[in-house]
């Protein structure tokens, strides 16, 4: 006898198996209508790929698995399909979904099978591949797709494969009357199971020791196969043994770590149903379509198991066995404990349902009205997860959320022992199940609430910045003024040379300042057209969704396209006042301060200035010394002029004398900064032009200023191409920005789509 | 057709709270037979005065706070709690010490509070204290035990003269200076001098006891009888009342010193007399407040046993389980937090967060 371990709590319940385990696995006649849920299994629902109207064959898939976590879905007879459409679902929440409908011909045709006599021949891929395709989920609890779990991470090595046949919920008996019956093909499929996990090295059989016919024919069936590594291990019934936390302890004596998977032990659990289901689709090809159920309670005439096609209405399945309703009928799909209150009878059986319970109303009273907890801890003693499940019900009435995370009430399995004992009758599952609704809403919500944060942050700093970039244009824009108001006066000294200089000045001070017509109305245009633009995306974008019939989106949608309406009636306006105010005429190039300038060529004046204001963008070093070196040339000049003025004996010889002399001065001031930057390394403070600008704080003033002149200083092709490069520089940012939000499915995708659109019009604009 | 939607699980045990609690005055039963024996009728007037009062009370509050006074009194925690109280206090209490007690029990202890459930307190040892505290003469008066009396007990009649006028007690053939006498703590605590054999020869109630003194010890043995029914019926886990009698056991063999005169009794002593046995399945096995999980109660029941012997041993209350008691109630949520249980899949006991 293998070690079993204790696993503490658990619960007695009346076990109410001997009525349906009478008789063998029956089987009902076919239904008028079979109702295949797209949902049948934990992760997306499947897309139908068959039409109304469509013919069918039994076996024929008809919705494949939509990602990686779906199952395919295969029809159970052949017939019509016959509608597509929303139906209640087996859920213990009766909502609606996509269903297909088929109208069964009688004939139960199959469509050609694939099957294999020999799977080792097949690659690995293949028979995985196979059971997906075959629609296999685990059949005993939520449905997990079985090619998944057998397939696990390469990094996570298999050794033990444990089969689930506990079945420890009262009432049921589908898997105890498979192992008496199937016990070959289940043993099979577990063989399967190895073949793809590679690493097992025991293959643990768990059946509770209320089953001894399944204990005997499993082990039967272990014997005559002959592998060593099967172990048929049975240990005392109590529930909820057949957790599959409580069965990996029982056998193992491990625990799954908290939110992790058996998996991360080596482990994987199979349910017995899935065993069977996997073993049929490899060797004999045949999906997933049908399965065994139990079907009982007091109010049918006759209770056993069932093989039934999936898709049966339960109706159906109850009137086949003789239902008499109760006054306030319940149907629970599964068991006493754990299965949920079918909505009506037209809900299928679907790849999970396990057990069709049709209790009278004296075999399961109705649940008496709750007392107040009296703490008297029979709750704590039944949890088989250690949990205090009376303090996690004080809890969850005063919705003391800290606290019942503190109480791990997400390790709750919701097996209900605690409820069962409770002798205040108080349903604490209920509060339980409320109270992870909502935190898993709060959850949402705050992540939700911290992305929004983050952005408005993000945002915030962006403005933050713009803003600061903004003071120090304005104080470049001061400092060139100031500038040019000092070399005015300075030119009025030599004005032999004032010519030029004047024009630098003047070019300087447009450049920085007055944005010829011309681009003023081209801007205004290219507003126009991205107004226009943006307002015909709006509108597609409406018709898509229209079409899609998305009705809260459409509403956005709408007003979004007003404004962008407005937007594009607000630039024509503006347009049109410009044209107005500057006629045509305003082609014409230059400022009116450059007009009254004696140098109206724009050309010139931009040869002139872009000695001058190359300097601004050389390091504070070049500068000076380039500084120092246009002082020698001016002075080169000045005196020279002097000369020629005292021989011509000009009146200006004197002002041109002293302009010679305040440009000695000054070579020999910039001379000495020069030497003075030589020495200090931290120099680059020094402002060269101006002594008293040698603070520290206006470097940054400094340097966007010469940033503003030598971009003031480029031709207009140079300007173009570095507003292209910046422009593609911007958009290759817009587009990773995009493309990461696509594989975040951010909601924001429109927006940065939007301004990669922007920014790639203006491109097209400019180039 | 339309099916009754309810959620899971759709089967429970059968039983109800009202199951739960009189099994508790079930499992009185030995002990009140004991008491009445030793002690006489008063203890029978005591507990219907208690039950009178208690429902009353209870039904008063329901009435007041508009519940449904018949679907509340049915959880017969009210009745509990009479009865607790009434087997506590010393036979013929006069009647309104009887009523000031459960109005504090029922009253304030636990309805002001929030009703069953909500109590912080142990009910009927709040109202215990509250009467040791104002009338503490009252409170200990115990009348000698029948067999050192001549096995002459209090007539009805004088019994309810004394419950309800306040006459004297006064008994056929009383032989005993006045009707009252020592418990055999007070005589253990007075003990100076004398070793513990002398005083156990000495002292009738000792000498003619078979453990630890006459009457207490039968008490004590009843109880004890009606907590091992409870424990069969899983009414409660064994933790609490084991840990305590162990701890106050232990505390005893500790300072018994040999039975020298400065010995504080055996740890038969300790577990035989006075509310011992009462206390350990009766009281501090008081699910609503006492601490929640199974090492929790352990670690409870061990305290409150430290406490009531430092209590009996060093002070003047004639016994400490009530004090034990309500200061253990106060420090429970205390001791719930460090013995939370190590939930499945956790490596240890989880902490709180920060
Ligand atoms: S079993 Fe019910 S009454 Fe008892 S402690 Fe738990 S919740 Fe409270
Ligand atoms: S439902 Fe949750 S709290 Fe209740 S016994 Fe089961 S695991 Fe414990």
């Amino acid at each position: 006898m293998r070690q079993i371990w204790e696993t503490p709590g658990g619960i007695h319940p009346e076990q109410n198996k001997h009525q349906s385990t009478g008789e063998q696995i029956g089987t009902i006649a076919m239904p008028p209508e079979i109702i295949l849920p797209m949902g049948q299994h934990i992760g997306a629902p499947a897309t139908p790929i068959v039409e109304v109207g469509q013919t069918v064959l039994k076996g024929e898939c008809v919705a494949k698995p939509e990602g990686f976590f779906s199952a395919a879905i295969h029809a159970s007879t052949s017939g019509t399909i016959s509608a597509i459409e929303e139906r209640t679902i087996t859920h213990p929440s009766g909502m609606r979904a996509l269903c297909v409908i088929i109208k069964p011909d009688g004939k139960d045709t199959w469509a050609p099978l694939n099957p294999c006599d020999d799977y080792t021949q097949l690659s690995k891929d293949e028979i995985l591949e196979r059971i997906r395709n075959a629609g296999i989920v685990g059949m005993g609890g939520a449905g997990f797709p079985t090619a998944i779990k057998a397939n696990p991470k390469s990094n996570r090595k298999i050794t033990t494969l444990i089969l689930n046949g506990t079945e420890c919920e009262p009432y049921i008996t589908a898997d105890d009357m498979l192992m008496r019956e199937r016990a070959d093909e289940i043993l099979l499929g577990a063989q399967l199971f190895c073949h793809l996990l590679t690493d097992v090295n025991e293959i643990l059989i768990g059946i509770e020791d209320n089953k001894p016919e399944a204990i005997a024919a499993m082990q039967a069936a272990a014997n005559a196969l002959n592998d060593e590594r099967i172990h048929v291990v049975s240990f005392p019934t109590k529930y909820p043994s057949g957790g599959e936390k409580q069965l990996i302890q029982i056998l193992t004596g491990k625990e799954i770590p908290s939110g992790g998977l058996p998996a991360q032990l080596g482990i994987v659990v199979q349910n017995i149903g899935t065993a069977v289901a996997c073993h049929r689709a490899i060797v004999h090809g045949e999906p997933l379509i049908s399965r065994v159920t139990t079907v009982v309670g007091q109010t049918l005439e006759k209770q056993r198991n069932i093989n039934v096609l999936m898709g049966t209405p339960i109706g159906f399945v109850l009137q086949e066995h003789g239902f008499v309703s109760d006054y306030k009928q319940r149907i629970i799909v599964g068991g006493p404990m754990m299965g949920f209150a079918a909505d009506n009878q037209n809900v299928p059986i679907i790849k999970t349902t396990n057990c069709i319970l049709a209790p009278s109303t004296k075999e399961l009273p109705l649940p008496a009205p709750a007392q107040p907890c009296i703490r008297c801890g029979m709750c704590e003693q039944a949890c088989p997860a250690s949990l205090l499940p009376q303090q996690l019900y004080w809890f969850s009435r005063s919705e003391d959320v800290e606290k019942l995370e503190e109480h791990n009430l997400f390790d709750c399995i919701e097996c209900g022992a605690c409820s069962y004992v409770c002798p205040s009758n108080i349903p604490l599952v209920q509060y339980y199940r409320a109270s992870k609704g909502t935190i898993k809403l709060q959850r949402e919500e705050k992540a939700k609430s911290d992305h929004a944060r983050l952005r408005f942050e993000q945002r915030q700093e962006r403005i933050v910045k713009a803003e600061a970039e903004k003071e120090a244009k304005r104080e470049a824009r001061k400092q060139a003024a100031l500038e040019a108001k000092k070399l005015m006066a300075e030119k009025a000294a030599q004005p032999a040379n004032g010519e030029t200089e004047n024009t630098t000045n003047a070019v300087d001070k447009t450049a920085s300042k007055v944005v010829d017509p011309v681009t003023q109305k081209a801007k205004l245009t290219r507003a126009l057209t991205s107004a226009q633009s943006r307002l015909e995306r709006a509108n597609a974008q409406l018709q898509t969704n229209i079409d899609e019939d998305n009705g809260s989106r459409k509403d956005a949608l709408q007003s979004k396209i007003k404004q962008a309406e407005l937007k594009v009636n607000d630039a024509q306006n503006k347009l049109d006042a410009f044209n107005k105010e500057h006629d045509i005429s305003s082609s014409e190039p230059g400022t009116p301060q450059a007009k009254n300038s004696s140098a109206p060529s724009n050309d010139k004046g931009k040869d002139a200035t872009s000695p001058a204001l190359k300097k601004m963008a050389m390091s504070d070093a070049e500068k000076q010394a380039a500084a120092v070196a246009s002082i020698e040339k001016r002075l080169g000049v000045a005196t020279q002029k002097y000369k020629e003025a005292q021989e011509a004996n000009t009146p200006t010889a004197d002002a041109l004398k002293l302009g010679v002399e305040k440009l000695e001065q000054k070579l020999s001031d910039a001379k000495a900064v020069l030497a003075q930057q030589a020495n200090d390394v931290s120099a680059n403070t020094t402002q060269p032009v101006s002594k008293n600008e040698a603070d520290a704080a206006l470097g940054a003033i400094e340097r966007a200023q010469a940033k503003a002149k030598a971009k003031a200083a480029m031709t207009d092709d140079e300007k173009k191409q570095d507003q292209i490069a910046s422009l593609k520089k911007r958009i290759d940012k817009a587009k990773t920005r995009l493309n990461k939000a696509k594989d975040e499915n951010d909601d924001n995708i429109a927006a940065f789509e939007n301004a990669y659109n922007k920014l790639q019009d203006k491109l097209t604009q400019i180039s | 057709m339309q099916f009754l939607k309810v959620t899971s699980p759709h089967t429970s045990k059968q039983g109800q709270a009202g199951n739960v609690m009189l099994s508790v005055i079930y499992a009185t039963i030995p002990g009140i037979i004991a008491l009445t024996y030793f002690f006489g009728v008063g203890v029978l007037i005591n507990l219907i005065l208690a039950s009178l009062f208690g429902l009353g009370f209870e039904a008063l509050i329901l009435y007041m706070r508009q519940r449904d006074i018949t679907f509340y009194l049915k959880d017969y925690s009210a009745l509990v709690t009479a009865f607790l109280l009434g087997l506590a206090l010393p036979a013929y209490t006069p009647w309104w010490l009887i009523a000031v007690g459960m109005f504090f029990s029922i009253v304030i202890a636990k309805q002001l509070y929030g009703g069953l459930g909500f109590n912080p307190f142990n009910p009927a040892m709040i109202g215990y204290v509250v009467l040791l505290i104002s009338f503490p003469l009252e409170m200990s008066s115990w009348i000698t035990p029948a067999p050192l009396n001549g096995g002459e007990l209090p007539s009805l009649s004088a019994a309810l003269g004394k419950v309800f006028l306040g006459h004297e007690l006064i008994m056929e053939g009383a032989l005993l200076d006045g009707y009252t006498s020592a418990t055999p703590l007070e005589l253990m605590r007075q003990n100076d001098g004398q070793l513990v054999n002398q005083l156990y020869s000495d002292n009738p109630l000792f000498s003619q006891a078979l453990f630890a003194g006459v009457g207490w010890e039968w008490v004590n043995i009843a109880f004890l009888a009606g907590g091992i029914y409870l424990m069969y019926k899983r009414v409660f886990t064994w933790h609490a009342p084991i840990s305590m009698l162990a701890a106050l056991g232990i505390l005893a063999a500790v300072f018994y010193d040999g039975g020298s005169s400065s010995s504080l009794g055996s740890p038969l002593f300790h577990w035989l007399t006075g509310a011992t046995m009462f206390g350990a399945f009766f009281i501090i096995t008081d699910p609503v407040s006492s601490a929640v999980s199974n090492r929790g109660r352990i670690v409870f029941g061990a305290l409150i046993g430290v406490l009531i012997f430092v209590i009996r041993s060093f002070s003047n209350y004639p016994d400490g389980v009530a004090f034990a008691v309500l200061l253990l109630n106060f420090a429970a949520p205390f001791i719930d937090y460090y013995t939370k249980p190590r939930t499945y899949g956790h490596k240890s006991k989880s902490k709180s967060k920060g």
